[in-house]
């Protein structure tokens, strides 16, 4: 039997071995973390350096397949979901640090390590990287670049672009091409555009990461209300006190039951809502600003404000709120989980829309929130096998952003549109918005082979939900 | 990963086994990929947890028939649930993966009727057994007595003993005096705390005896009588994970009526194999039999884990030394016990404790794993070997005689200065008087 023409170039650049094309194989790579869509690749290839992911994009190009670059897939809006003829291009094989410089407070490292590795390869350096997605365990730092991605210390950190001074990327027409590494860029900031384009420009296998020093010291407290809007509002006088923590998060009543289960923490369950609030900085001044943020979350009726004691404490804590997501399969066997983004002061009012809209659309929804930056992640609950809940998940997804855009937010913080997002691309820009990015797209990628079907509708309005 | 793409077929449904409720308890969000060995090794989503399950999920709900490209990425899993650990909503993966291999190893039998005798006679018939493993054992001991061994060893001698036996031979640590048998009962030094009945296994009796010497010494210092039950055997792990469930309940069996539960305060055991699968007798076989099983199971602790609850007395006698301690993955992942060994060991005057990165990933032991499956046994005991040189650490711990079989071994291959020990023989000489 004669291999396909595709698969057999394929095969010649990377390795019989390192190319997947029986379908059992193949249906492994059909979907990411967002499972409501999924369609199956035509192959699965492995390569070890960028030579090999350029040698790949000309065998596609030549052949005229589609290339879904993928590293942990944790994406939560379907970011490496393939598309029709599609080949999955897996960074993880590139995963090595390849240098840690603390005297320029940078490190380089492969598209495929994942996000903690880098940290706890820093461990007693005195240095960290500050994006911290809760996928952090898994996701990589490739992937983390391709959506931007956030974290709860963004509040005060930034996203993943603040702290990335330079990339490799391969182009569509295999060019290995090096951006940067420079802090302030002389000509247009390339690395800025790269970075959150889901994909979509080309593919980045190398990147020049910030370090950022750790802090002097930090206090980590919990504070419990009787209510989701006490809470928020609690969130707005911090920041209007002009403390900037470096995390507010919010969990409500319903996920702190499946985090509970998971990990045994000691939060109360008939709590309302719960806010888990960072403060860092140098030793002298910290003691100040924790009193004050327990004193504005005692005067919104924070039931209990409690500091953690130990850093185990403060470890566990986090972990409650960064496994949060997917502690949810304790309560149901799939969700969706939305990335809306809205003013800060908007909070309480989206929340209440939120569970409006569960009500309206006969399904559950629970929420964490990176609160400090107005950014709600609310889950969507539903069973799989059951198409009719599907859809209505889906339908309520849609009005919960439209919700987003109506109070003056957006769709998207950090997971990215994939395809998840795509429909409202249109809600949220004008026409000549979008005619403008997807010029900017075919400049780099005239063929459009890239991540198709992601991140930017199609001319026309053909976007499908 | 095989070169060719064929997709020969085995008839009839392994994943029949395995209740379709454990299935949607993952939500595929993917955090258990990096905590899974051989999908860090090969970045293959095939050969991680999520990707796992998906496969057989696929086969469960009868979507796909299972092909040998399938099997290969369900043989090679280790089975040390580490993405348990690192799961947040609570899949249950080892009683996907058990059932499931065990059903297809049933299959095989059925299909083929080859004679294994790999299996058969060693895995089933021999390790599992002391009293017939210590008399083979005997003339392997005289030639490294003689010092013949290690010289065959330094001149590859070994690796003429062809496939699964001979990396059986290169796996045998060189001999200790391991000390008499146990006695029935060793009576509680000083103030009396507790009842308990001592597991003494299979593999671990053979090999580390002087480690089971060490652990009931830890035990009488804090205040324990130990009974030492006779008839006990080894808990059945063996067979279990080796496709032979029958074995696996007769070995339970024996214990069953080895240990009289009631007079007990707990089952303790020193190795983190054992103590899960006797954890999880409730579990493995549905009969009339299966309350008492979970009884037993109850009052299964591992030695650590019991000290830590009864409150351990902080022992006395200095030892200067660097030390890095290894998650044995059916310590740490099957049973969640990581913190205890190490609450002991730092109570150890003088002893340094250098925390292991990757600790908690396998070495590549994972039972008889290393005998099956020898080329990612080696890469992760390279990667462990490598972990350990970092923390520049004298003498490695762990809790479990696979993982210290492997460790020893890797450090043997690179002749490195470097010792292992069982937490318990560190602890045994600091509780000594000086």
């Amino acid at each position: 039997m004669s291999l396909p023409p595709l698969i057999t170039d394929l095969r010649q650049c990377v390795g019989p071995s390192n190319v997947l094309f029986a379908p059992s194989e193949l249906a492994v790579y059909d979907c990411d973390a967002f499972t409501a869509e999924r369609r199956p690749p035509v192959a699965v290839v492995f390569p070890e350096n960028a030579q090999q992911v350029g040698q790949l994009m000309r065998v596609c190009r030549h052949h005229g397949a589609a290339v879904v670059p993928r590293g942990a897939g944790t994406s939560l809006a379907g970011g490496c979901l393939p598309g029709p003829n599609s080949v999955v291009l897996m960074l993880t094989r590139m995963n090595r640090i390849l240098e840690i410089d603390l005297r320029n407070r940078m490190a380089v490292v492969e598209a495929g390590v994942p996000n903690l590795k880098l940290t706890q390869a820093l461990a007693g350096s005195g240095y960290h990287f500050a994006p911290d997605p809760s996928s952090q365990g898994a996701s990589t730092i490739g992937g983390n670049v391709a959506t931007n991605a956030g974290g709860p210390h963004t509040l005060k950190y930034g996203v993943t672009v603040n702290h990335v001074l330079g990339l490799e990327v391969v182009l569509s027409d295999g060019t290995i091409v090096q951006l940067g590494p420079y802090e302030d860029p002389p000509g247009l900031d390339l690395v800025g555009l790269l970075v959150g384009s889901e994909g979509i420009l080309g593919i980045v296998t190398k990147v020049w990461v910030r370090l950022t020093r750790n802090p002097q010291d930090y206090r980590t407290m919990r504070a419990i209300f009787d209510s989701v809007e006490q809470a928020s509002e609690a969130v707005s006088r911090i920041i209007a006190a002009g403390i900037i923590p470096a995390a507010m998060e919010l969990m409500d009543q319903g996920i702190l039951a499946a985090v509970e289960e998971a990990f045994s923490f000691g939060f109360p369950l008939d709590a309302q809502a719960i806010l888990i609030i960072e403060v860092d900085g140098l030793a002298v001044d910290i003691e100040r600003k924790q009193q004050q943020i327990v004193d504005i979350c005692k005067q919104f009726g924070a039931r209990e404000v409690l500091t953690a004691a130990t850093t185990a404490q403060r470890e566990l804590l986090w972990k409650c709120r960064k496994l949060a997501v997917g502690a949810t399969g304790r309560l149901s066997p799939s969700y969706i989980i939305e990335d809306g983004v809205v003013p800060r002061t908007r909070l309480p009012q989206v929340i209440r829309r939120i569970a409006e809209i569960a009500r309206s659309h006969r399904i559950r929804i629970v929420n964490v929130a990176h609160a400090g930056d107005g950014n709600v992640h609310p889950l969507l609950l539903f069973d799989e096998r059951d198409s009719a809940e599907t859809q209505r998940v889906r339908a309520a997804g849609r009005e919960v952003l439209q919700e987003c855009i109506a109070a003056g937010g957006s769709i998207t913080a950090e997971h990215g549109i994939g395809v998840e997002k795509l429909s409202l691309m249109e809600r949220l820009f004008a026409p000549q918005d979008l005619e403008a990015m997807r010029r900017i797209r075919e400049a780099f990628d005239p063929r459009l082979l890239f991540n198709p079907g992601k991140k930017l509708p199609q001319a026309g309005g053909a976007a499908s939900a | 990963m095989s070169n060719g793409n064929s997709e020969k077929i085995v008839a009839a449904n392994p994943a029949a086994g395995i209740g379709f409720d454990l299935f949607l308890r993952c939500v595929h969000c993917g955090l258990c990929t990096s905590a899974c060995p051989t999908y860090t090794e090969l970045g293959d989503e095939n050969d991680g947890p999520r990707g796992r399950i998906q496969l057989m999920r696929m086969v469960a709900e009868g979507r796909t028939p299972l092909s040998d490209r399938m099997r290969r990425h369900l043989e090679l899993c280790l089975d040390c649930r580490s993405c348990e650990t690192a799961c947040p909503s609570g899949v249950r993966y080892g009683r996907m993966i058990e059932p499931f291999r065990q059903a297809v190893e049933q299959l095989d039998a059925r299909l083929e009727k080859r004679f294994d005798w790999f299996r058969e006679l060693i895995l089933l018939r021999l390790l599992p057994y002391p009293n017939r493993l210590r008399p083979l054992l005997a003339p392997i001991r005289l030639l490294q007595r003689l010092g013949l061994f290690d010289a065959a060893e330094r001149v590859g001698l070994l690796r003429l003993v062809p496939g699964r036996l001979g990396r059986l031979v290169r796996l045998l640590p060189p001999p200790v005096s391991g000390g008499p048998r146990l006695p029935k009962f060793l009576p509680a030094v000083g103030r009396k705390r507790a009842r308990v009945a001592f597991f003494v296994g299979c593999v671990a009796d053979v090999f580390y005896r002087h480690v089971h010497w060490a652990t009931v010494r830890v035990l009488q210092q804090n205040g324990c009588d130990v009974f030492v039950p006779p008839g006990q055997g080894c808990c059945g792990a063996i067979h279990l994970h080796n496709g032979d469930p029958d074995g696996a309940r007769l070995a339970a069996h024996a214990n069953l009526v080895a240990f009289e539960l009631d007079r007990y305060d707990a089952i303790v055991v020193n190795h983190g194999g054992c103590g899960a699968m006797l954890k999880e007798y409730g579990l493995h076989w549905q009969d009339g039999l299966t309350p008492h099983r979970a009884k037993f199971a109850a009052k299964v602790k591992d030695v650590h884990e019991f000290l830590d609850q009864l409150g351990f007395v902080p022992p006395r006698r200095r030892i200067d030394c660097v030390a890095t301690y290894h998650d044995s993955c059916h310590l740490a992942h099957a049973q969640g016990v990581t913190a205890a060994p190490r609450k002991m060991l730092t109570s150890i005057p003088g002893l340094t404790l250098i925390e292991l990165p990757e600790s908690g990933i396998c070495c590549g032991s994972a039972g008889t794993y290393n005998l099956l499956e020898p080329g990612m046994a080696e890469r992760l005991a390279r990667r462990k070997l490598n972990n350990i040189l970092q923390t520049g650490a004298q003498v490695v711990l762990a809790a479990n005689a696979g993982c210290m079989l492997q460790i020893a071994a890797a450090i043997r291959g690179q002749r490195l200065p470097l010792r292992v020990m069982h937490p318990m023989e560190l602890l045994d000489l600091s509780y000594r008087e000086e």
